[in-house]
Order: C-alpha cells, then structure tokens, then sequence
C-alpha cells in the first residue's frame, strides 16, 4: 500500500472516536493501593516536596494540577521508582515501593519509542514469554495493529503516544503513571487520546495518578484533583459528576474555577 | 540550450534518472579525455605524466604477471590487521569511557593528549621499535584508525537521549539489552561516522608507512617503479590507492543504509514508493 494511502486513512481515523466495542472488559487484576507517609524530596537543599501525606484507592483516578516546578514530575518519578524518597514512605498494596515493577508503568510528554525498532518491537520492549502476541493484542487496544511494522518516525505525534500507551499495558499494570502525556497534542488528537484512555481505565481497573496542566482535562477525567503547591497538597477535590461529563455541567464549571484559583 | 534543457527535463522519468547518474560522470570523463590528448600529441612529456591509455596497458600487463594482486593483497592485509587491532580498541575504549564516568576520568585527558600528537610524527619512533618490518606498519595504522572511531563512538554513546535510557531502565532491561538495544543503535550514527573517517587514514597512513619502507604492496610498487622512471606504473598505484580508498567509503555507505534504515535520512526508498 502507498504511503498517501496510509496517510489517507489515518486522517480519517484520528476524525472517528476510537472504537470502543474492540475493547472487551478483563476485569481479573485490579489496581493498586498507594499510600504516601511524609514523603520528603530534597535535591541539594532544595525540598521539592514537603511531608506529603496520600492515600489513593485501588482503582481510583487522580488528576494533579500545579504550577510549574511545583514537584509534580518529582513525584511521578517516586512513585515510579525512578527516584529514591529523602525521607517518608511510599506503600503499594501495603508494602513499601522497592525499585522498579512490571506492576508500575509510565508515560512521559514525548513518546520515548525507540527510533530503530519497529512499533511492535517497541511496544514489547520488555520481552519476556509470547511478547510478540501480546504486544500486537496491545496495539488492537489503542487502535494501531495495522502499523505494528512500521518504524515510529513515520507515525504522527498522537499515534507515538498511543504506541507509548500500548506499551505501558502490555505488562496489564496496576498503576499507570501519567505526566504530561497530551500536552504535546492537537486540541482534536488530544480528545481521542483523553477518551481511549478512558474507555481502557474503565475497562482494565488500574489505578491512574494524570499530571497535566489543563484543569479542564484533570476535571473530565480524573474521579479525584489535586493541587500540588510548593511541594504540598493544597487543594483536594473529588469529581462526582457522572461521565460521561459535559463540559458545561455547572458542577464542572465551578469545580474547574475553584481549582485555577488554588493553582 | 534553454529550450534544450527544458525539453531534457520533460524526458519521461526512467530516462532522466538514467541520465542524472551519468551526470557526475561528465567531469571526469572529460578531464580523462583531455589528458589523453595532451599526452599524445606530446603538450604534456611522457616522464611528467603518462597518457591514460599507457596507464591501462600497464595495470593489464602488471595483473596478467599477477603483480599487481600480489601487491594489492599485501596492502589489504596490512590496513585489515591494523584496522581490526585500533578499531577494536578504539571502540572497546569508547564504549566503557562513554559508559562509566569513572573510566573516562581516569583515561580520557591522557587520550586526548595522546590524540594531538600526528600519528605520522611517531614514525622514526616506530622504526626504532619495530624496524622496518610488517609490525611496524600494522602499529601505525592501528594508532592512526584509533582515534577516528574512540572519539565518535565515545561521543555517540555519551549523547544517547538520556530518556530512551529512562525508560529502557523503567521496562526492566538487563544492562546487557540495555546496551544492545537501546544505548548501541544510539550511538550507531556517530559510530559509523568515525568507520568513515577511519577508513580514509588507514589508507593515508598505509600509503605514507609503504613509501618508508617495504618489499611489496602498493607503495612499494610505486617507489620501485619511481627508480625504474615507470611514470605509468606510479600512476597506476595512485589509481589504485583513489579506487580501493572508494570502495571502502562504499561498503561503508551500504553498512550505514542498512544499520540507519530506521533513521528518516535514510528513506528515500520508501518515499520513491509513495510518489
Ligand atoms: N534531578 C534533579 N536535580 C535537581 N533538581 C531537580 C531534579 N529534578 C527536579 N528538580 C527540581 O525540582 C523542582 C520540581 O521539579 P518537577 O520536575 O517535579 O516540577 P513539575 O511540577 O513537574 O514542573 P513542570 O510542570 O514544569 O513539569 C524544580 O525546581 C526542579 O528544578
Ligand atoms: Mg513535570
């Protein structure tokens, strides 16, 4: 097939709103528990984050918003494993974080595919017993398994971050770590992106933390909002209004005031 | 000549790609022709350059003797041994002080120092060492090709993107697969550029270690042929050395199509494809 064709076609897919029928409940593992006790981040002496106190429920969607600088990604990485606490606890499940887990998975702001495999290489990066299999199922969840041999340069922004996406679920995670990830995207892209990740949560039951800039985003999906403030909470809000949640819902509106003003 | 090169434009496309690669052809073609006109009509004296023609017979008479394979083989030889004991060291060094901080501190300077000495300059040197034997030729080369690959492989791992490393380490990759797969494609580009680099003064240091001193090989043969005033013979080593120079830079590209096919640079095909 041409390479226009394929650009055609792909046009025509960003319009669609990604099928959802594809995606079948599982519905086995659930998310993980996460608890926070006085977590203490200081590079040199600086404290990027102060005594931190959180509990996040199995399952539960939390959206953080703040400023920039105000730690946000400092905290992503903690609960990653990528950056050990100067002090404090971090518990998954009840037992405290060490290092890495398949359990765990991140997405950054740019995709990090590497350039020199093939999507389907990237997506099973990690290897491991029928990757190749569960890698292509992966990439059917996010809508690309028809561009699994391609090299990620040719894909457009939006479909790397879905790739990145596929390869964060193939190990089936319980928390999944979001920072940033469609802040790089187009207004339009950036909506299918919010709504596969929707439908998959919704689907799959992993407990989600979403750093993003954009309140109105943090407010549409997440069940739960907080401020992050000069390396503390300032502002903790739960979401009740049912989703699919409409972007005029008085609810949301005033919910989304209160938060830029706690920012 | 407009209307000529516009309808040589309208040309269908298989005929205008034919002639757009004989395009860099036409200079020197025309320069070969020159020369041989000069030669033969006696503008240029035959001890100062011989005609191209006369050059020809003498690379046929000097490969029917087998001459000339016998000294093009022990050249070959000698920039292969050379080449595979400095780029090997030169990689394995750029590889570890690209990797560990630790090496780099306590090797790099004195490399770096080491790197602004010309390896040329350390010839008499060599021959005290070595004599005039093969070691000694092999030895020079060897340090000549090092610095080429130490430098741009030390560089290309040094600069692979920190975050594809951050995420080899957060999908749980062994050091091994972190290497393999991630740090080493990284630093593929960087590497094959200083394989460019390095094939060329291997060629060079050959060519100047072969005029010093040697009993066969391509410098040799064209020393021997500057006693004997065989300017066609001398011509036919620079020829050789030009064309052997070029199939290494060749091989060299056809690495890199394949090793850097990933690379959008790399391509063109598939956009020949689309179109
Ligand atoms: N490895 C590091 N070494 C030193 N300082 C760091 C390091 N990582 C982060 N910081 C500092 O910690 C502070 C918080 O950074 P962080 O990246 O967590 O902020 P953020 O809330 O994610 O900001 P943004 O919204 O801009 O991404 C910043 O002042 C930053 O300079
Ligand atoms: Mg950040």
């Amino acid at each position: 097939m041409s390479l226009s064709a394929l650009a055609r076609r792909d046009a025509a897919e960003t319009l669609e709103p990604i099928a959802s029928p594809q995606i079948q409940p599982v519905g086995d593992r659930r998310g993980i528990a996460v608890a926070l006790d006085g977590l203490t981040k200081s590079f040199g002496d600086r404290e990027v984050l102060r005594r931190l106190d959180l509990r996040i429920a199995p399952g539960e969607f939390v959206a953080i918003v703040g400023r920039s600088g105000g730690g946000k990604s400092t905290l992503l990485r903690l609960l990653a494993g990528l950056e050990t606490p100067s002090n404090g606890t971090i518990r998954l499940d009840g037992a405290a974080l060490s290092g890495l887990t398949p359990d765990v998975r991140m997405l950054f702001q740019d995709a990090r595919l590497l350039p020199w495999q093939r999507v389907v290489d990237n997506v099973g990066i990690a290897r491991g017993k029928d990757w190749r299999a569960r890698a292509l199922e992966s990439l059917q969840d996010v809508g690309l398994a028809d561009r699994a041999g391609e090299w990620p340069s040719v894909l457009s922004g939006g479909q790397r971050q879905r790739v990145a996406l596929a390869r964060a679920l193939v190990s089936r995670p319980r928390l999944l770590l979001l920072d940033e990830p469609f802040g790089a995207l187009d207004a339009l892209t950036r909506l299918d992106m919010q709504k596969l990740l929707s439908t998959i949560w919704a689907r799959d039951g992993f407990t989600t933390v979403l750093i993003t800039h954009d309140v109105r985003e943090a407010v549409t999906l997440a069940d739960r909002v907080l401020v992050l403030r000069d390396g503390a909470i300032a502002c903790d809000r739960r979401v009740l209004v049912p989703r699919p949640r409409p972007v005029d819902d008085p609810q949301v509106l005033r919910l989304e005031k209160e938060l830029l003003a706690a920012v | 000549m407009g209307s000529g090169l516009l309808s040589w434009l309208r040309r269908p496309g298989w005929l205008r790609r034919g002639a757009d690669g004989l395009v860099p052809w036409l200079i020197p073609v025309a320069l070969v022709v020159a020369w041989e006109i000069a030669a033969r009509t006696g503008l240029i004296a035959t001890r100062t350059l011989p005609a191209p023609s006369a050059v020809l017979v003498a690379g046929w008479e000097s490969l029917l003797s087998g001459a000339l394979l016998h000294h093009v083989w022990i050249s070959t030889e000698r920039a292969l041994v050379g080449l595979a004991i400095g780029g090997s060291i030169g990689f394995a060094l750029g590889v570890v002080n690209g990797a560990f901080a630790f090496a780099e501190r306590l090797s790099d300077s004195s490399l770096q120092m080491l790197r602004n000495v010309p390896h040329l300059a350390i010839i008499p040197m060599v021959i005290l060492w070595f004599g005039i034997d093969e070691e000694a030729k092999i030895f020079l080369v060897a340090i000549g090709v090092f610095f080429p690959i130490y430098m741009n492989t030390f560089h290309g791992i040094r600069t692979v993107d920190r975050g594809l490393i951050e995420m080899g380490r957060l999908y749980g990759l062994s050091s091994g697969a972190l290497f393999w797969r991630v740090v080493l494609p990284g630093a593929m580009h960087s590497i094959l550029i200083g394989i460019r680099y390095e094939l060329g003064i291997m060629w060079l240091t050959l060519i100047v270690a072969e005029t010093i001193s040697a009993s066969a090989g391509i410098g040799y043969m064209t020393m021997n042929a500057r006693e004997f005033l065989q300017t066609d013979v001398v011509v036919l080593g620079i020829i050789i050395y030009a064309l052997l120079g070029k199939l290494a830079d060749a091989l060299t590209r056809a690495v890199e199509v394949r090793a850097l096919a990933w690379h959008p640079a790399y391509q063109r095909h598939v956009e020949g494809i689309a179109a």
